[in-house]
């Protein structure tokens, strides 16, 4: 059995998916409209990886999870006020631009060098869990490169399950074509899940936990390195919210049957 | 000049998903476009003497084969793409995004120091740089991009792309090759395949593949080739005209109709979530049907959402979807209004049962 893990999520904002986004073309980058102004969230599947991490070091005696995350220091804070009351956890912050188009290379290269600066790590016990893409980039890369540049060799991509065996391996269900699962088993740590949707629900807020997290999360955001993005390389020659509107036929007072009918048709055609 | 590598693995019976020909027909156009561009492909699999022999028009062909490389793996895949690359000396590599390279190639990037895009939807030359196309922030903007890091790897979106024609293969079974709408005479000659040895360490080998599992679901609902899309919605799950809710009912009509009309099956993320809430919740409904914003966006010619309700983020999960209709007791509904091609308004319930009678009397 295991000494407990030491699982560190990277996960970070995004803009409140409620929200309209508009993209600006100008400097180094597109950016978002108001982006600075915009409500913003705990990455969805990265808060599943989160989650799925507090589940299991609370099932693992010995285990510590902690939050890297990478997003301007004020934003960030307001997104701590309500993230820490959900699980316990240590903040890593680092202070930068949450921008979907910033560079998965040099993001990856910031939260790695971070990952390694964390004070009592035991990189032999890592747990590296992410979100299977964020939903600002969308690439679904980031996980993977801080893994490589950790020098994990053992990942995994879309997870929905991790087990931990009675011998010590690990079983993880990947997502693969056609709605199943790809299963595989890892001799143990350390490894890397970028986390599904997983199984767990968003668990309920916990002021106790809230108060305990936030005497380590608020000197943590005093603390933040800023994590410079350059983008150097990166031509952008077009950012826009594509033309969608469709001119929408409303089909009304007709019976089951005429519309059922019609949709056969539509089907089969 | 760039040296382009177009990458694939093999399956499990030697021969490459369709989404590998759709890369290659990327790879192709691009070395067409793209002046003074070579192009070689990279083949990953138990034996890819068989795929290789699949492909034309290439200059070089090089593979990496063995029994650890037959298996979706992180560290085997990583590895031999990486060699891969270096051997070929590719400064742009196209390959599917197929659930195994999206795990892997994010990796050999890095490892090579090179620049990753997945999901990309266009690949061209404008002028001597390479442009790609991907969508950003949940595919609610789209944007195009070129990087002078080298190697750079685009990954192709599953149907975005064409197949590529294939060359005959005569030691692959016929109906596992892609459809071809051209004849394979349009590009003779093939290059001889190229073994590319990688040895593997003991700790690249530390994870072993068990197999692949059905998902904890009653009946077969993801159909990612399937012509239609069938979206389900919260509705089906409420309380209908008799002040009763009707769950058994929706899951008949719902099965009957993916079953009849050989559809594939999405959720709006509320109808999913009903699990985790306690409330009652279709058997075989589960995260891996959800679309739009937290969930998938599969690509199917045609989409008929039921009882779906919401606005533009939620609406995502079509954003693929060419034919679009929808069923709603709402006029209104975000959903439908200035998505849909056409709305029904009109009880779901009552139209599905229909459809299903149509359907079934037709089979």
């Amino acid at each position: 059995m295991t000494d407990g893990f030491h699982i560190v999520v990277c996960g970070s904002l995004v803009p409140d998916p409620i929200q309209t986004l508009e993209p600006v073309l100008g400097g180094d980058r597109p950016a978002l409209k108001n982006e600075a102004m915009l409500p913003s969230v705990l990455d969805p599947w990265a808060g599943h990886a989160l989650y799925e991490a507090a589940h299991l070091a609370a099932q693992t005696p010995g285990s510590k999870v902690w939050l890297v995350s990478l997003g301007p220091k004020a934003q960030l804070q307001q997104l701590m006020m309500r993230v820490a009351q959900k699980v316990p956890l240590e903040l890593v912050a680092l202070d930068g631009s949450a921008s979907g188009f910033t560079d998965s290379f040099e993001v990856a290269a910031a939260l790695a060098a971070a990952i390694e600066a964390i004070d009592g790590l035991d990189r032999s016990r890592l747990l590296l869990f992410g979100g299977c893409a964020s939903a600002s980039r969308d690439a679904g890369v980031t996980v993977q490169m801080v893994g490589e540049r950790l020098g994990i060799h053992d990942q995994f991509f879309g997870v929905d399950e991790l087990k931990v065996l009675d011998d010590g391996s690990i079983r993880v269900l990947e997502r693969v074509e056609g709605g199943r699962y790809l299963a595989s088993v890892c001799e143990g740590p350390p490894l890397v899940a970028a986390w599904a949707t997983g199984s767990l629900p968003e668990p309920p807020n916990s002021p106790q936990v809230g108060m305990q997290n936030m005497r380590t999360i608020m000197p943590a955001l005093a603390q933040a390195k800023s994590a410079p993005l350059g983008g150097v390389g990166t031509t952008w020659w077009a950012a826009e919210v594509p033309q969608q509107r469709r001119e929408t036929r409303v089909v009304k007072d007709s019976s089951a049957d005429e519309i059922a009918q019609e949709i056969v048709t539509w089907i089969k055609g | 000049m760039d040296k382009i590598l177009f990458l694939a693995h093999a399956e499990a019976d030697g021969t490459l998903p369709k989404a590998a020909y759709e890369a290659l027909t990327a790879a192709k156009n691009l070395a067409r476009d793209l002046k003074g561009a070579t192009l070689a492909a990279g083949l990953i699999g138990a034996d890819v003497a068989a795929a290789a022999n699949t492909l034309t028009g290439i200059e070089r062909v090089l593979g990496v084969s063995g029994a650890e490389f037959a298996v979706s793996r992180y560290a085997s895949d990583v590895a031999a793409a990486a060699t891969l690359v270096e051997k070929s000396a590719a400064t742009i590599v196209v390959a599917p995004a197929t659930p195994r390279f999206c795990r892997a190639l994010p990796g050999a990037a890095a490892r090579l120091d090179g620049r990753i895009e997945t999901q990309v939807t266009a690949l061209f030359a404008e002028g001597d740089a390479v442009v790609g196309e991907r969508w950003f922030y949940r595919q609610r903007m789209v944007a195009k991009l070129s990087r002078s890091q080298r190697p750079w790897f685009l990954l192709t979106s599953p149907g975005a792309f064409e197949p590529a024609p294939t060359a005959p293969a005569p030691t692959a079974p016929a109906s596992t090759a892609p459809s071809t709408t051209e004849p394979s005479t349009t590009e003779p000659g093939k290059a001889s395949l190229e073994d590319v040895a990688v040895d593997l360490t003991v700790a690249e080998l530390r994870t072993r593949v068990t197999g692949i599992e059905a998902a904890t679901t009653e009946a077969q609902t993801i159909r990612p080739d399937a012509e239609t899309l069938l979206v389900a919605g919260a509705g089906w799950t409420k309380k209908q005209k008799d002040g009763a809710t009707h769950v058994k009912d929706a899951e008949r009509l719902i099965l009957g109709f993916l079953e009849l009309a050989r559809a594939s099956l999405g959720s709006s993320k509320s109808l999913v979530d009903q699990s985790s809430e306690g409330a009652e919740v279709m058997s075989f409904m589960s995260h891996l049907n959800q679309v739009g914003q937290t969930g998938s966006t599969p690509r199917h010619r045609k989409g008929l959402a039921t009882c779906c309700h919401g606005e533009e983020p939620h609406v995502v999960g079509w954003r693929f979807i060419s034919e679009r209709r929808a069923i709603n007791l709402d006029e209104t509904c975000g959903w439908a209004q200035g998505k849909a091609d056409v709305l029904y308004v009109a009880d779901a319930f009552e139209v599905m049962a229909k459809v299903n009678e149509l359907l079934a009397a037709d089979a």
